[in-house]
C-alpha cells in the first residue's frame, strides 16, 4: 500500500463515506468533502518527492496486481513526469470546487459532494493507470459522476448538455474499447508498460493495415475528449451548462484526458501512424485554435465563452504533441497544466459573478470593477494569464509549443500564433465588457468583494500562474524527462523513414530545451 | 435392443432438482384448495423453500456428472449452471411477486404451480441431450409461460399477450419439432452426440441439403424462444402486456434455457457445419442488436422499452454464438448470468412501481424518483449503467467477453458495430436515468409506496450480484471457462 494508492482510494472512501451522512446533515458532508479532499491534496504533495532528487523518468510509487486472471487484467498504477503534474492538478483543484460550491450548491448537497469524490477517484485513477483495460475502466468510471454533475445542477438546457456529453464520448470510447481488446489479442497482455517492451523489442509489430484503423479508434476517443475541431460541438453546452464545479473540473481536468491519452497511448503504440497522420491532425488543431478564438469573440454568455477559448487553447496542446520535437511535447505538456489553472480559475470567477448576479450573459454586467475591485482584479491576472502574458503560465506553454510546431513547419507556427493574438482580443474585450464602465444600480445591489472562503480558493491558483509562469525549472524536469522517453519509444517505432529532417529537429529541440534549462 | 430399464439410483439423484420441483408444485396445486384468501403468501414461501432446496441439489447434482436415464439427459457444468441459473432467477421472481399478487388480488397458488412448473421444463432444457428431450423442456416451460402471460383473466392487455405468444409460441415449437423430424431422418438420431458423430463420419455422410434445411428450421424455432431477429416480433408485445412479474421471469428464464439448448444444439450437434451457419448467426446477431436498440429509443412504456433492450442484449449472445469457440460459450454464459442480474432488478423496480392495474408504466412516471426513494432510484440506477455497460459493473464485463470473443474469432465488423449499438443502447437508458434524478417528483412518484420487504431482497441481490461480478468477474468466469469446454 503505498502514497499513490492512498491517493487514490482516499476520495473512494470519501464518496462511501458521504453516502452514509443522512441527507439533512448538509453541513457535515460540506466538512467531509473539504477534509477527503484537502488530505487527499496533502498526500499528492508527497507523490513529487522521487522526482526532487534523483533523476525523473522512470516509474515510481508502482503496483502490480493480478486483478483477472483470464483475460489478464492488472490492477497496475504507478506515476512518471506526465502523470504526476495532471494528478496534483486534479487534487488541487477538487479542495477548490468543494470550496467554491459551498454556498452554491443548496440543493442536494449529499449528492453533489459525493458525485465531486467519485469523480475525482475517477480523474486520479486515468492518469495512473498502466494497464489498458484499468484505464478504461477509470476513463468510464469519471464519465458517470460528471454526467450527474451536469445533469442534476446545472443551467436551463442541462439535460440535453449532459446526454450529449455522455454519448459523445461513449461513442469515442466504445470504439478505442474495441481497439484495446485486438490489441489484447495480439500481444496477450493489456499492460501497458509490457507492450510498450513488446513493441521496441520487435517483438510485436502491426502492419501498417492494422496501425491506422487502432490509431483511429483510440484518436477518435481522444479527439473527442479533448476536444478536436470538429468533434468538439458537446464542449460549449457541457461546460456552458455544467455547474461551476462542473465546469472547473471538466475544463481543467478531463479535457486533459483526452490529451494525456493522445501522448501516453496514440503516440508510443503507433508510432508510423501517428507520424503519417501528424500533419492532417496539426491543421485540425490550427484550425480548432483560430476557430475557438473567433467564436469565443461572439459569444454572448460568460461560460460559453471561456468554453470556446478551451478549444483554442488545446488546439495549441495537439499542435504541440504532434510536433513530435521535445520543445513542442514540453509545452504541450506545460500547455496541458497551464490551462487546468487558468481556464479553471476563470471559471471559477465566472461562477462567483454567476452566484452575485445569478446571469451568465455579458450584457447583464458592466462596471463590476468598482463595487468589487479585488474581483476584478482577480479576474485580471487570470485573463492576463489566459492571454499568455509573458512571466505568467501560459505564455511558457504557447512559447513552446509554438518553437515546436515552427521547427516542423514554420508556417504551422504563424497560422498558430494569430489564435494568441485573437485570444488577447477577445478576452480584453469581455474584461472591458464586464468590468469597466458604470455600474447600474442593480448590479451594484448585488454585487459584492470576494468573502474569505473565496479567497482561499482562487489566491492559491493565482500564485501558481506567477510561479509556473517564472520558476519553469520547479515543474518541467519530470515533464522533459517523461516526453523525452515517450519521443524515444515513438521515434524507435516508426518502421518507415521519417523525413530526415524531423528527426534533426527532434535532435535541435531537444538540445535547445537543454540549453532553455 | 435390450435396454436396462431400471435406472441406476444415481440417476435419481441427477434429476433431483425437477424431481423436487414437481412434488412443490404438486403440492401447491393441492394446498392451494384449503389455504384460506389470507395466506396465499404461504404458498409463495413453500414455493421458494422448494426451490431453495432445488437448487441445492442442483449443486449437489453437479458431483456426480454424468449422462443420466441412457443418455437422455446430461449434467455437466453447462447443466449445473443454466439449472442454478433458472432456478435462482424463478426465486427472485417469487420475490418480487408478493406485493404485486395481493395488490391485484390475484394471490393464488396456480401462480406458484405454474412458474414451478415452467422452471421444471427449464432444467430439463438445461439439461438434455437429445433433441425429444429437447422438446419436452420446452413444452413445458412454454405452456406454463403462455398461461402466466395472461394471468389477470380480468385483464385485456393480459389476454392479448397471452393469445400472442401462445399462437406465435406454438408455431415456432411446430418448426423446431419439424427440424427434429428432418435431421432424424438426416442422420437417424435423435441424440445429441449421435446426431454429431454422424456428421463427423464420412461413412454416413448426410445429406447436407436435409441438414441444412433442419438446422434452419431448429434455428427458428430457437430465434422465436430467444427473441432473436426476425423472429423477435412478439416480445415487445408480450413483455408490455403480461403482468410485471410475469415479465420479470419471462425476459430471463425461459430465454437462459433456450440460449442453453440454442447452445447445446448447434455447437455440439451442428459444431462440425458451423462454417455454414456461422453466416446466418452473425446476421441474426447484427439485426437483433439494431432492432432492439433502435426499437428502444423512442418507446414511452418502460415495460416495452426494457423488451426492446432484451432484444438488443439478446443480440449480444448472439455475437458469442457467431464466434463459435469455447471463450464465446463462456461468454454466452456470463453475459446470460449478468443479464439476469440486471434485468430482474429493473424489472422488480418497475413492478414495485406499478401501483395497481398497472397505472404507471410510462418512463415520465418515474420523474423525481431519486428524491422520493433514493434507495429504489441508486439501485435502479446500478441496473441501468450495467445494462449500459459502465465498467465495474457485470454488464460490462459480459460485453467486454463477447466482444473478446467475436474479436479473437476475426468478426472485426460484428465488433465493431456492436459496440456502436451499445452507446446507442446508452440513449434510452440515460433517459430513464433522467427522469429519475434530473426531473421534479411527478404525482406517481409523490404517492409511492414503501419498497415491500421482498422486492428489497430481490433489488438488494442482484444489485450486489452486479457490482461483484463486475469486479471480480473470476468468481463466475472460472466456473463458466471450465464449464465451456465440456460441451463437445
Amino acid at each position: 500500500m503505498n502514497l499513490l494508492n492512498a491517493v487514490l482510494f482516499l476520495p473512494l472512501i470519501g464518496f462511501i463515506l458521504t453516502l452514509f451522512i443522512p441527507k439533512e446533515r448538509t453541513g457535515a458532508v460540506r466538512v467531509l468533502a473539504l477534509v477527503i479532499s484537502l488530505l487527499t491534496f496533502i498526500a499528492s504533495l508527497g507523490l513529487i518527492a522521487p522526482f526532487w532528487f534523483r533523476s525523473p523518468g522512470a516509474y515510481v510509487f508502482e503496483t502490480n496486481l493480478s486483478w483477472i486472471d483470464n483475460p489478464a487484467i492488472r490492477y497496475h498504477v504507478a506515476l512518471d513526469g506526465l502523470s504526476l503534474w495532471l494528478i496534483i492538478l486534479t487534487t488541487l483543484l477538487t479542495p477548490v470546487c468543494v470550496l467554491i460550491s459551498w454556498r452554491g450548491i443548496d440543493r442536494r448537497v449529499k449528492e453533489f459532494f459525493a458525485f465531486l469524490l467519485l469523480l475525482e477517484f475517477g480523474l486520479i485513477g486515468v492518469f495512473c493507470s498502466f494497464d489498458l483495460f484499468l484505464f478504461y475502466v477509470f476513463w468510464e468510471i469519471s464519465l458517470v459522476p460528471m454526467y450527474f454533475l451536469i445533469g442534476i445542477w446545472g443551467h436551463e438546457r442541462r439535460i440535453y448538455a449532459a446526454v450529449k456529453f455522455f454519448l459523445f464520448t461513449m461513442t469515442g470510447s466504445v470504439l478505442m474499447l474495441a481497439a484495446m481488446i485486438y490489441l489484447y489479442t495480439r500481444a496477450g497482455t493489456f499492460d501497458y508498460t509490457t507492450i510498450i517492451s513488446m513493441l521496441q523489442t520487435g517483438r510485436l509489430s502491426f502492419s501498417g493495415a492494422e496501425q491506422l484503423p487502432l490509431f483511429l479508434a483510440f484518436f477518435l476517443a481522444f479527439a473527442i475528449k479533448v476536444p478536436i475541431f470538429p468533434l468538439h460541438t458537446w464542449l460549449p453546452d457541457a461546460h456552458g451548462e455544467a455547474p461551476t464545479a462542473g465546469s472547473i473540473m471538466l475544463a481543467s481536468v478531463m479535457l486533459k484526458m483526452g490529451c494525456y491519452g493522445l501522448l501516453r497511448f496514440c503516440v508510443p503504440l503507433f508510432p508510423t501512424a501517428a507520424h503519417e497522420c501528424a500533419s492532417w491532425i496539426s491543421v485540425l488543431a490550427i484550425i480548432g485554435i483560430i476557430y475557438g478564438a473567433l467564436v469565443a469573440m461572439v459569444q454572448p454568455n460568460m461560460k460559453r465563452l471561456v468554453a470556446y477559448s478551451s478549444v483554442s487553447h488545446l488546439g495549441f496542446v495537439v499542435l504541440g504533441i504532434f510536433s513530435f520535437t521535445q520543445v513542442g511535447v514540453d509545452g504541450a505538456v506545460y500547455q496541458m497544466l497551464n490551462h487546468g489553472i487558468s481556464t479553471g480559475a476563470l471559471f471559477l470567477l465566472v461562477g462567483l459573478l454567476y452566484e452575485r448576479r445569478h446571469s451568465l450573459e455579458i450584457s447583464a454586467y458592466g462596471g463590476v470593477s468598482t463595487p468589487a475591485p479585488w474581483l476584478a482584479a482577480a479576474f485580471m491576472i487570470t485573463m492576463l494569464a489566459s492571454i499568455g502574458l509573458p512571466s505568467l503560465n501560459n505564455f511558457i506553454g504557447e512559447y513552446l509549443v509554438l518553437q515546436g510546431a515552427a521547427l516542423v513547419h514554420f508556417s504551422w507556427a504563424v497560422w498558430a500564433a494569430i489564435g494568441v493574438i485573437l485570444s488577447a482580443c477577445y478576452m480584453l474585450w469581455f474584461y472591458q465588457r464586464m468590468f469597466f464602465g458604470k455600474a447600474t444600480d442593480d448590479l451594484k445591489h448585488h454585487m459584492f468583494d470576494l468573502k474569505p472562503r473565496e479567497y482561499f480558493a482562487i489566491v492559491p491558483l493565482i500564485v501558481l500562474m506567477v510561479w509556473m509562469g517564472t520558476f519553469t525549472q520547479s515543474f518541467m524536469p519530470p515533464i522533459d524527462a517523461t516526453n523525452a522517453r515517450l519521443l524515444q519509444q515513438s521515434v524507435n517505432g516508426v518502421e518507415v523513414h521519417v523525413k530526415k529532417e524531423v528527426k534533426k529537429a527532434v535532435l535541435v529541440a531537444s538540445k535547445e530545451s537543454g540549453d532553455a534549462r | 435392443m435390450p435396454a436396462n430399464f431400471i435406472p441406476p439410483g444415481v440417476d435419481y439423484i441427477r434429476i433431483l432438482p425437477e424431481i423436487i420441483l414437481t412434488v412443490i408444485a404438486t403440492l401447491v396445486m393441492l394446498l392451494e384448495t384449503i389455504t384460506s384468501e389470507k395466506n396465499k403468501n404461504a404458498l409463495g414461501h413453500l414455493s421458494v423453500a422448494g426451490l431453495i432446496g432445488a437448487l441445492i441439489a442442483a449443486v449437489a447434482a453437479d458431483h456426480v456428472r454424468g449422462p443420466a436415464f441412457s443418455g437422455l439427459l446430461i449434467i455437466d457444468g453447462f447443466a449445473t449452471f443454466f439449472r442454478v441459473l433458472v432456478i435462482a432467477v424463478v426465486i427472485l421472481a417469487i420475490l418480487s411477486s408478493y406485493q404485486y399478487l395481493n395488490r391485484e388480488r390475484a394471490n393464488s397458488g396456480e401462480y406458484y404451480a405454474l412458474i414451478l412448473f415452467s422452471v421444471v421444463g427449464q432444467c430439463v432444457m438445461a439439461t438434455s441431450n437429445e433433441l425429444i428431450m429437447v422438446f419436452i423442456g420446452l413444452e413445458a416451460s412454454s405452456i406454463a409461460t403462455y398461461v402466466l402471460a395472461g394471468y389477470l383473466r380480468d385483464d385485456r392487455r393480459n389476454n392479448e399477450a397471452s393469445i400472442k405468444y401462445f399462437l406465435l409460441g406454438s408455431l415456432a415449437t411446430a418448426f423446431l419439432l419439424y427440424g427434429i423430424a428432418w435431421i432424424y431422418g438426416a442422420t437417424g438420431s435423435t441424440t445429441i452426440p449421435g446426431i454429431r458423430a454422424a456428421l463427423t463420419n464420412p461413412a454416413v455422410a448426410p445429406n447436407g441439403i436435409l441438414v441444412g434445411i433442419a438446422a434452419a428450421l431448429m434455428f427458428v424455432g430457437f430465434a422465436f424462444k430467444v427473441s432473436a431477429a426476425p423472429f423477435q416480433i412478439w416480445a415487445p408485445d408480450v413483455y408490455q402486456g403480461a403482468p410485471a412479474p410475469v415479465t420479470l421471469f419471462m425476459s430471463v428464464g425461459p430465454k437462459a434455457a433456450a440460449f442453453a439448448i440454442f447452445l447445446r444444439v448447434f455447437m455440439t450437434a451442428f459444431g462440425p457445419v458451423s462454417n455454414r451457419w456461422e453466416p446466418f448467426v452473425w446476421a441474426s446477431a447484427l439485426l437483433t442488436m439494431i432492432i432492439g436498440n433502435f426499437g428502444a429509443l423512442s418507446q414511452p412504456n418502460i415495460k416495452r422499452l426494457l423488451g426492446y433492450s432484451a432484444i438488443a442484449h439478446a443480440g449480444y449472445i448472439m455475437v458469442a454464438i457467431a464466434a463459435r469457440s469455447e471463450i464465446g460459450i463462456a461468454a454466452a454464459m456470463f453475459y446470460l448470468a449478468a443479464y439476469a442480474l440486471m434485468n430482474i432488478g429493473a424489472f422488480a423496480v418497475v413492478t414495485h412501481f406499478a401501483r395497481q392495474g398497472e397505472k404507471y408504466v410510462n418512463v415520465g412516471d418515474l420523474a423525481g424518483l431519486a428524491w422520493k426513494q433514493p434507495l429504489t432510484a441508486g439501485l435502479f440506477s446500478i441496473f441501468l449503467v450495467s445494462l449500459i455497460g459502465v465498467p465495474l459493473t457485470a454488464g460490462f464485463f459480459g460485453k467486454f467477453y463477447i466482444f473478446r470473443a467475436a474479436l479473437d474469432a476475426n468478426l472485426i465488423w460484428l465488433t465493431i458495430l456492436g459496440l456502436l449499438n451499445s452507446a446507442v443502447a446508452a440513449f434510452y437508458y440515460l433517459r430513464i436515468l433522467v427522469v429519475m434524478y434530473m426531473r421534479e417528483p411527478s404525482a406517481a412518484t409523490e404517492s409511492i409506496e414503501p419498497l415491500s420487504a421482498g422486492v428489497k431482497t430481490t433489488l438488494w441481490a442482484c444489485a450486489l450480484g452486479t457490482l461483484v461480478l463486475g469486479i471480480f468477474p473470476s468468481v463466475l468466469l472460472d466456473f463458466v471457462n471450465r464449464s465451456s469446454g465440456l460441451l463437445r
